[in-house]
């Protein structure tokens, strides 16, 4: 039975889809996301895992029309650049219709079901971001 | 009172959570040629309905991350995760270890899905009172999440809605909210039902009422007040598990409870039946504006049927950690209609080649 996504690799990076985790190079002091076994702006090995701020801001984004095959549902999709603290992830932005999309708008990130392999395979669960929750200042 | 197991444990947070968009009723009746008045005779109004990228896990998820804010404990210091809920994304595979591994509880913890219908949360609340009771756990967390589904074109698909909600329950020492006593009263009535491998519940009509929410809940709460020597005037509030928006106030018109005490818990007319979140959420609801010393009686209901009840007073804890995490009105507010086509499409209605 053949499967379109890893489950070794599905496994393997859930700290970075479930929690934010990226690793700070201890050399240079870089942080990347998600974690790679080397620094990706050095090269050092010698890396520590690091958690990245839940909440930020929504620096760019793009609309797209031309989803990849299984994506159809939810088109289109629209892809964030999100300041985090030191660091910028490129991540699905959720619960937005691209109208409500600004640049500089607060963001938070939740969970969401990022893939599904067809109807048998694996789900593969990761963070997105939606515009911050009214109330927010309650959302910590 | 004094002595009972449930007096040694409390809710430590509490969690809600509503999905963005919304259903109005007038869709379904619009599509399905349902008579205009149907759904205002069953006290709704519109109802939730979970994202493409939602589902029971993601739902749950989120809130059970605000009940561990309001909480304001070490993950790692839940030793018990109970998922309820009868829309698993996975048929087997746990969804309770992918909150716990998110959430950052794993390894050190018990984690398991739970199934009684509706009510399979509360059995896993009762639990958990009972492992805390026992010093067997510290914490543990309960989740009660569901994408809740029904037959297109069936009465049920006027109330089956998308939501969750999630407490922390651990030593009555520093709680929002203590339990004073809990009872549970279930026979094998079959009112409501999915088979293996089919899509949607079936039901017995009005074989749900009578024989199944009315017999189970007024029994759990007659049993409970017997117990406890209390009687419903006692109550500041009182939470019943919500299939629509009129039997709550029904099982309560039998039971001597005011309308009043009643609809300030009563959230199934705005969003829907969450099934395993329902009675919980609306719980969760009242958490978010009760007071000090206010006393809750809370009484989930499963089909297959059985009923808990609950008696829970707030305590002078609950001022400080309601702040920390969204409110139910919070999630409320967000709100963006949808068209029946646009509901279809994120539920998964239409039969599309994957």
């Amino acid at each position: 039975m053949s499967m379109d996504l890893s489950v070794p690799e599905t496994w393997r990076v859930k700290g970075a889809l479930y929690r934010l985790e990226a690793a700070r190079c201890k050399a240079c002091g870089r942080i990347h996301y998600p974690p790679m076994p080397a620094c990706p702006y050095c090269g050092s090995r010698d890396l520590e895992r690091v958690t990245l701020p839940s909440e930020g801001v929504l620096e760019s984004y793009t609309v797209v029309y031309a989803v990849p095959e299984g994506s159809r549902h939810k088109a289109p999709v629209l892809l964030g650049l999100v300041r985090l603290g030191r660091v910028r992830v490129v991540a699905e932005i959720t619960d937005a219709d691209p109208s409500e999309l600004r640049t500089g708008m607060e963001v938070e990130a939740v969970l969401r079901r990022i893939r599904s392999d067809r109807e048998a395979g694996i789900i593969r669960y990761g963070v997105m971001f939606r515009p911050k929750l009214k109330g927010g200042s309650r959302g910590g | 009172m004094e002595g009972r197991p449930e007096g040694k444990t409390g809710i430590h947070g509490w969690g809600a959570y509503v999905p963005r968009y919304r259903l109005p009723m007038s869709e379904i009746a619009r599509v399905w040629g349902w008579a205009p008045e149907q759904a205002s005779g069953l006290g709704m109004k519109e109802k939730a309905v979970a994202g493409p990228d939602e589902d029971s896990v993601t739902m749950g998820y989120e809130a059970a991350r605000n009940a561990l804010r309001r909480a304001s404990i070490e993950a790692s210091r839940v030793g018990a995760v109970f998922f309820g809920t009868e829309s698993k994304p996975y048929a087997v595979k746990p969804s309770a270890t992918i909150i716990a591994e998110a959430l950052g509880i794993t390894p050190a913890t018990m984690a398991s899905d739970l199934e009684f219908a509706c009510r399979a949360a509360s059995e896993g609340l009762r639990a958990l009172i009972g492992m805390v009771a026992s010093g067997l756990i510290e914490y543990g967390l309960v989740i009660g999440s569901d994408t809740a589904q029904a037959n297109p074109g069936d009465v049920l698909e006027f109330t089956a809605s998308s939501g969750a909600v999630a407490y922390v329950i651990g030593p009555r020492e520093g709680a929002v909210a203590y339990f004073e006593g809990s009872y549970t009263y279930v026979t094998d009535t079959p009112d409501f039902w999915r088979r293996a491998h089919q899509p949607y519940p079936l039901h017995g009509e009005g074989f749900t009422g009578e024989p199944a929410y009315f017999h189970h809940i007024e029994n759990a709460v007659k049993g409970l007040l017997a117990e406890l020597g209390l009687k419903p005037s006692d109550f500041d509030y009182a939470v019943f598990h919500q299939p629509n928006g009129k039997f709550p106030l029904r099982i309560a018109r039998r039971l001597g409870i005011p309308k009043e005490k009643v609809l300030p818990g009563l959230v199934t007319p705005v969003i829907g039946n969450t099934y395993n979140a329902s009675a919980l959420l609306g719980l969760a609801r009242v958490l978010d504006v009760a007071k000090p010393g206010d006393r809750i009686l809370v009484a989930p209901f499963g089909s297959g049927a059985g009923s808990d009840a609950y008696s829970i007073v707030v305590t002078d804890a609950i001022e400080e950690r309601r702040s920390l995490a969204p409110l139910f009105d919070d999630y409320l507010s967000r709100r963006k209609e949808i068209d029946y086509a646009t509901y279809a499409k994120f539920r998964g209605i239409f039969n599309v080649i994957k």
